[in-house]
């Protein structure tokens, strides 16, 4: 039981349910005190001491489902049977006749080939499971790995000697090679099958880590429409991740200046005899972040993911204005706060998006409604390829905001190579930006995003 | 291995717990009866989450009063501190014995004939002040202290700041806390600990480890038809039927705030006190405040009531 236990919660990391080595402890100590006797219970206790949240409890009331249903013994044998039944079906009518003889071939034949003849379900599905932790089967992380561990399953079963008693058998008993062939195919969709939900259970997590993984890298402007939902998904984790990280309360003691007015009134008590000495607390900046997002014809794949981006950003910073603008700027604070991120997102790109972009008359409107809420504590993020059809790119205007604000961070989602090339300003922009950075994969807007709210730390 | 016996508890079973428990009124589905055994049998705290109103302070209660243990309570908000959560130095005590005693203080150091020395007399007895006398133990401490052991709840801990949550780590892993000039301080007997929280921020992973996580959510029909039946001996059984089955139907809708169980059980007492013996649209409209807290949540259930409750009478005939 104890290995099935281990087997399980390695099923259930794959699942996606963190479990330490001190939860392992704890599920077994739980374990031992309520017995395993009662299906219910036990699972029961298992989402009690592994899931730590009601995610986790779903994740892991289906995982231990899957493992169970299969590990049960009675179940196993109960599947096995159908399957035989199925593949020896035809066999069954032919065998009583081969029957003796099969009983004296068998003398010669190896363990695995009597062990399909005699159909003997039990010892079958034991010797899967001594075959499968022989080869490790619960180390499987890959779907390409299928095959690999399916055959090497069979090997060390002992096919090799099974398929030399086949073709003896092909010789000699005919009838019994075909009972035989029968069992083997069965076998295989047996350790097939066992290797499939193998993988289901172990090899979830690595899978998803590798998509993720692709997926933070790929360029946001190529991304398959049907990547799209899933990158969604890996921007509101990145967001959530920033929120966790950043939305700590901004007060840090310092330590070793004594706030002598407070210490006294906290003592007041006992006639300000300083027992409890209160510290100066320093504040920290609270972020203040205008955020001026490109949402013309150009950009239009990519900003799709900053506008989810500036959304969670709304959700992590308290005092976030934000604008768009393609031709023309206008403020989106409000659609932002009040609306979903897919809401927000369609009016938005309704009201202003796809145009021809302008970088120039758009910063003109900056310029002339929302300067005022630049001020010496703002970042000023703008994220754009600053491809301005040849229009006049005022960058007279980014060196007044960069003027009057902290810092002007550039977020640009084509590479270094390519700006200034082509209707492409961004040489001109980039002297009044602190920071300029190519902005083109999750990964990197993560980044981006962290360091800007970082600098408020 | 199920009867193998539990190291420091006297339940016997979950079924055990389930039966304690209902005796005090508190009907528990199968899951909190096997965290509350599993509780017991390996000393961990639970922490319980869920929506409000769902018996996770009750389930502390029913603990207490079925063990026939003390419940010390922590009710968790922001800003909660060491000094008011765990133990405080008895500032004015401390000040009014040293000015009582500064006679004898002099006695004592009227001996010495040099700085150091009278330094070297006042270590000796230097800890005097600092000792168990002059603890004002707060609840955590008080919990470890109760030489019978007790249930301690820990209430709302997702109300208090992240900083409170390290504070308690030692407490939950290791029944014992540390004062600096005490040294450790371990529980004469280990306390049944419940934290409970509405998930207003998530807990640390820390915190979460070291706990039987328990997730209790809106009952099924029958076990909330058990718990109005333990909860309000005075109502008859067509009535309770229909009104859980009407409960259930209005938690399908999209609201602001579902009604939980403790609503379920105050309407039902209005019920009973204005003596309805079924569910009538009327008294349904008139006493829907009890259930629904919000205007919205109203107007939205509002157009649903006639069909939730012709739905529910005829649940009751054929049910």
């Amino acid at each position: 039981m104890q290995e099935n236990l281990h087997r399980f919660f390695r099923a259930a990391r794959g699942a996606g349910v963190h479990v330490s080595p001190a939860e392992s402890i704890d599920a077994m100590r739980a374990v031992a005190s309520v017995g395993v006797a009662d299906r219910t219970v036990l699972r029961d206790t298992m989402l009690l001491t592994l899931a730590k949240s009601e995610d986790e409890k779903k994740a892991l009331g289906a995982c231990f489902d899957l493992f169970f249903a299969h590990v049960d013994p009675a179940q196993a044998e109960a599947n096995d049977e159908t399957q035989q039944d199925a593949a020896s079906n035809e066999a069954q009518a032919a065998p009583p006749p081969g029957q003796p003889a099969g009983g004296e071939a068998n003398a010669e034949l190896g363990p695995l080939a009597q062990m399909l003849l005699a159909q003997n379900t039990a010892d079958i599905s034991a010797a899967i499971a001594n075959a499968s932790s022989a080869v490790g089967l619960s180390e499987i992380r890959y779907f390409t790995q299928r095959g690999l561990y399916s055959s090497r399953m069979l090997e060390t079963m002992g096919i090799q000697r099974l398929r030399d008693d086949l073709d003896a058998l092909t010789e000699t008993t005919p009838a019994l090679a075909e009972r035989l062939q029968a069992g083997l195919d069965g076998l295989r969709d047996t350790v097939r099958d066992a290797v499939a939900q193998a993988l289901a259970l172990y090899g979830r997590e690595e899978t998803e880590n590798l998509r993720h993984e692709i997926l933070r890298n790929a360029q946001l402007s190529r991304i398959e429409p049907r990547q799209v939902a899933e990158m969604r998904a890996l921007i509101r984790q990145i967001a959530r991740r920033l929120r966790e990280r950043y939305s700590k309360p901004r007060k840090r003691q310092r330590r070793g200046h004594l706030d002598v007015r407070r210490t006294l009134r906290r003592n007041a008590a006992w006639g300000s005899v300083p027992f409890l000495t209160a510290w100066k607390r320093k504040h920290r900046d609270r972020p203040k972040i205008v955020a001026l997002c490109d949402v013309s014809g150009s950009v239009a794949r990519v900003s799709d993911f900053f506008l989810l981006l500036i959304h969670s950003l709304h959700d992590v910073v308290s005092d976030v204005r934000s604008f768009a603008f393609s031709g023309h700027l206008i403020e989106v604070s409000e659609i932002l706060e009040r609306k979903s991120a897919e809401d927000a997102m369609a009016e938005i790109m309704h009201k202003v998006g796809f145009g021809s972009s302008d970088y120039g008359s758009s910063l003109v409107d900056f310029e002339k409604q929302f300067m005022a809420s630049v001020t010496p504590q703002t970042t000023v993020i703008v994220l754009g390829d600053a491809r301005s059809n040849k229009l006049d790119p005022r960058a007279d205007i980014l060196k007044a905001i960069s003027e009057r604000a902290k810092r002007v961070v550039w977020l640009n989602p084509e590479g270094r190579v390519t700006w200034g090339w082509g209707d492409s300003e961004m040489p001109r922009y980039q002297t009044f930006c602190n920071v300029v950075r190519p902005c083109a994969t999750a990964q990197q807007l993560e980044r981006a995003v962290s360091d800007i709210v970082s600098a408020y730390q | 291995m199920a009867d193998s016996p539990a190291p420091s508890s006297a339940i016997a079973s979950i079924a055990a717990v389930e039966a304690g428990l209902a005796a005090q009124g508190y009907i528990a589905s199968r899951q909190i009866a096997t965290a509350v055994y599993l509780s017991q049998a390996i000393d961990k705290p639970i922490l319980v989450e869920g929506p409000a109103g769902v018996g996770k302070t009750e389930l502390a209660k029913a603990i207490a009063a079925w063990r026939g243990l003390k419940m010390i309570r922590l009710q968790c908000y922001e800003g909660l501190d060491e000094a008011k959560a765990l133990y405080e130095w008895k500032y004015a005590k401390q000040l009014l014995y040293t000015q009582i005693l500064k006679d004898k203080l002099g006695e004592v150091l009227g001996g010495a004939q040099t700085l150091h020395a009278a330094l070297g007399q006042l270590h000796d007895f230097g800890d005097v002040f600092f000792s168990k006398e002059f603890v004002e133990p707060r609840p955590l401490l008080q919990a470890l202290l109760e030489p019978e052991g007790c249930v301690l709840l820990i209430d709302e801990i997702d109300k208090s700041d992240a900083e409170f949550e390290s504070l308690l780590l030692e407490i939950l892993s290791d029944f014992q806390v540390t004062i600096p000039e005490l040294g450790s301080i371990a529980a004469a007997k280990p306390p049944t600990v419940i934290l409970t929280s509405n998930s207003e921020r998530n807990l640390g992973d820390a915190l979460k480890r070291r706990c039987l996580h328990l997730h209790i959510g809106f009952p099924e029909q029958r076990l909330e038809e058990r718990i109005v039946e333990s909860r309000v001996p005075g109502i008859s059984q067509t009535l309770r039927r229909q009104l859980v089955a009407f409960i259930h139907d209005i938690r399908t809708l999209d609201l602001k705030k579902q009604p939980s169980v403790s609503e379920t059980i105050d309407w039902a007492r209005v019920l009973v006190l204005l003596q309805a013996a079924e569910l009538g649209h009327e008294m349904v409209k008139d006493t829907l405040n009890v259930l629904l807290k919000y205007e919205s949540d109203i107007e939205v259930a509002l157009p649903q009531v006639t069909t939730f409750v012709a739905k529910a009478q005829r649940q009751n005939i054929f049910g």
